[in-house]
């Protein structure tokens, strides 16, 4: 009895310190299916080029969840050292003095060399304070797109070289797409928030909210319900009505990507990040690649589009050890292999200089048509205030808001004016709970 | 009547010890806590609070949204409640009448209470997907364009059915056993004196089973109002447009999802008088008026 004892003192003491010799880095994030496989692979190669720390990422769900998650636990005192929040966590997160450590401060702290100068600007902008620093450090940013489902193009009579350009040409495609008999449904749509109402917003140089939607500051309020905003929700109201445009459902609308797989949609609009998911699911047509419509009445347009996607963010109150390491991962994470990389594989934007330059250099563009759609869309204009991006307070919470008055509008309950009026009353009260909640 | 005395003071509390202290931590503080927090303003990181008095509930009065979430709930709860209870007393009055197979029946009658609510909620989820769903496709025979993630009508009718499917299972053992209490001479003599057994049900059986209906409503508006949250995430997440927001759900979303802890606390407060209310009422009213 007492051997075996000794034994297992003796054994627990062993795995006690080989887990010592090694700082686990908890990692937290929304990465599922083949993006999920990816994030793995990477992070094992971090973790196999060296013997001091070890990165373990965790799934946790989709992006809202992860983030919840992650704040539930951080008032447990539970919390990861790393967590990926998407882009519209951002104001929460920065609000979050105390709860976060800016990367800009801990790449210094621990010697890392760190140029913010060597990101793409549309991605620096989006994630930096007032005064140009970083704070969290842009992973997987992507911008949506367009797909289209060529083979269906090619049964309507239509062109499947040439996507649609304006939102005329759009109506005019998926009509012919529906009454040839090629798809039963013209196009559908993920992200209502994001795509149709965000993006659509910047493409057409339209304010989202004051002080440069909000970058400029707590004081900023929404203005979303803009004539040209109107004249869009009202469209896709009719569209739906007609048949020529599918409702995927709330938050990423995650209805939409069956019907565009299963050919019933034959043009899909979706983050340039959804590419790998969409090359292994589309087995049986061919896809094509195009930037998002616009309405070429309205002065402005095209614009440039936003970014969505996520950062990762470092959360405080970890051991130290831990910090050092940390760094350490995003160094190596935002060398421009690793970026070319994972850019490649998935379809998110090379967030640094340095990997697209490598990517063009290894042809890669060139090799495969439509990859660099997303880049040329990003960075079709100089952004204008309309067009860097947009920051508010409880923006996860507004982009429910946006999703119920979308669906408001489809059920017929309200029109698009009533829709958006009350999105943006709705949505400035929880800006002002938010601002009164941080003071 | 004759009383045990225990000399040793100290033994009757050790052997509550476990109960109390189970119903301090999981019941008594996360009580006192939500009360704490209901009168909180809180960042999402528990940095910033202050002290706002009864602002959270003033908010909740004042908020379209929640008035809305009430409506929703008590529509549910009844739709619910009338739903499974209908249900299975219409099978459990069958299976009464079986003679041989009553067994075989109640057994497979009860294997849906032994399933998950997430998984019962996914389960329909999936048989009326628009998308990949076999309802849908059925119903698009019949002319009616199934689409319950843009129809608040379609929303409710598949949360109601998901969550009725799942009670029907216990509704049904306790209106079993309510029936076979019933002493069968009762009905016998009804049928000699010439009544059908339409008649017989409503006349006999029905009000002789009123205790256990009685029993089983509160039961079940419960389970409806509290027990369902697990079928809402899974199927409708509170939408379209709120409109299977039911209260429970409501806490949920703005309090984890939303990271308003205030207004939640405040929910759930809330909440906790309805419950209080419900149970006051199935004991004072419930189990005193409807005896036999």
């Amino acid at each position: 009895m007492s051997r075996l004892l000794t034994a297992s003192v003796a054994a627990l003491i062993a795995s006690l310190t080989a887990a010592q010799a090694q700082t686990d880095i908890q990692w937290w994030h929304a990465m599922g299916g083949e993006l999920g496989a990816k994030l793995e692979e990477i992070t094992r190669n971090f973790n196999d080029s060296q013997d001091e720390y070890r990165v373990v990422p965790s799934y946790k769900g989709t992006y809202p969840e992860t983030m919840t998650a992650a704040i539930a636990a951080f008032r447990a005192r539970q919390q990861p050292a790393i967590v990926q929040v998407f882009e519209v966590g951002t104001g929460t997160m920065m609000a979050a003095e105390g709860a976060v450590v800016p990367v800009h401060q801990l790449m210094a702290d621990h010697g890392e060399s760190f140029d913010p100068q060597a990101y793409l600007p549309a991605v620096v902008g989006y994630y930096s304070d007032t005064e140009g620093n970083m704070l969290s450090l842009p992973f997987n940013s992507s911008t949506p797109i367009l797909y289209y489902n060529k083979d269906a193009f090619e049964k309507a009579g239509l062109d499947p070289e040439q996507p649609p350009e304006t939102w005329a040409q759009l109506e005019e495609f998926a009509t012919r797409i529906r009454e040839s008999g090629a798809a039963s449904c013209g196009f559908t749509s993920r992200w209502i928030s994001w795509i149709q109402t965000e993006n659509f917003s910047a493409w057409h140089n339209q304010p989202i909210g004051t002080l440069e939607n909000g970058l400029g500051g707590q004081d900023a309020r929404l203005t979303l319900n803009g004539p040209a905003q109107v004249k869009h929700w009202e469209n896709l109201k009719r569209w739906a009505d007609e048949g020529l445009f599918k409702y995927g459902g709330p938050v990423a609308g995650d209805g939409a990507a069956p019907l565009f797989y299963s050919q019933e949609c034959a043009i899909y609009m979706e983050s340039s990040g959804g590419r790998a998911g969409i090359i292994a699911n589309a087995t049986d047509f061919e896809v094509g690649f195009g930037m998002l419509p616009y309405y070429d009445d309205i002065e402005g347009a095209p614009q440039n589009s936003i970014i969505g996607g996520a950062t990762l963010w470092v959360l405080s109150g970890r051991p130290d050890a831990e910090y050092e390491g940390v760094a350490r991962f995003f160094e190596y994470l935002s060398s421009p292999e690793v970026q070319a990389e994972w850019h490649q594989f998935t379809g998110y934007l090379p967030i640094t200089q340095a990997a697209y330059d490598l990517g063009k250099e290894q042809g890669y563009y060139e090799q495969n048509p439509g990859t660099e759609v997303s880049i040329q869309q990003i960075t079709l204009n100089e952004p204008t205030e309309n067009s860097k991006g947009l920051r508010f307070g409880n923006y996860v919470q507004i982009r429910g808001i946006i999703d119920e008055e979308f669906e408001q509008l489809l059920s017929g309950a309200k029109d698009a004016q009533g829709a958006l009026d009350s999105l943006v009353q709705r949505g400035n009260a929880l800006i002002e709970e938010f601002q009164a909640q941080n003071q | 009547m004759k009383r045990t005395i225990f000399s040793n003071q100290l033994l009757p509390w050790l052997l509550l010890a476990p109960q109390l202290a189970i119903t301090f931590i999981f019941f008594l503080w996360p009580a006192a806590q939500a009360i704490r927090h209901s009168v909180l303003r809180q960042d999402a990181f528990g940095i910033n609070t202050n002290f706002v008095g009864l602002a959270n509930f003033r908010a909740l009065m004042n908020s379209a949204q929640y008035l809305n979430s009430l409506q929703v709930t008590v529509v549910f709860a009844i739709s619910v409640t009338l739903l499974s209870m209908g249900f299975s007393l219409l099978l459990a009055v069958a299976v009464d009448r079986m003679i041989r197979s009553t067994s075989v029946y109640t057994t497979l009658l009860v294997w849906p209470y032994a399933v998950a609510p997430a998984v019962a909620g996914i389960l329909w989820w999936f048989i009326f997907n628009p998308t990949i769903g076999v309802m849908p496709y059925v119903l698009d025979v019949v002319g009616y364009n199934w689409n319950h993630m843009t129809s608040k009508t379609d929303a409710m009718i598949l949360v109601v059915i998901a969550s009725a499917w799942k009670q029907i299972s216990y509704n049904f053992l306790f209106f079993v056993a309510g029936l076979q209490s019933i002493p069968a001479s009762l009905r016998e003599a009804a049928a000699i004196d010439g009544a059908g057994p339409v008649r017989r049900f409503f006349d006999i059986t029905f009000p002789l089973l009123s205790p256990t209906t009685f029993f089983l409503m509160v039961v079940n508006i419960v389970y409806a109002m509290f027990d369902t949250f697990a079928v809402i995430d899974a199927t409708t997440e509170g939408g379209p447009a709120q409109a299977t927001n039911i209260l429970v759900y409501k806490v949920y979303f703005d309090g984890f999802v939303g990271q308003n802890m205030g207004s939640s606390a405040a929910q759930s407060v809330i909440l906790m008088l309805i419950v209080i209310a419900l149970t006051a009422i199935q004991f004072r009213y419930v189990e005193k008026k409807v005896a036999y």
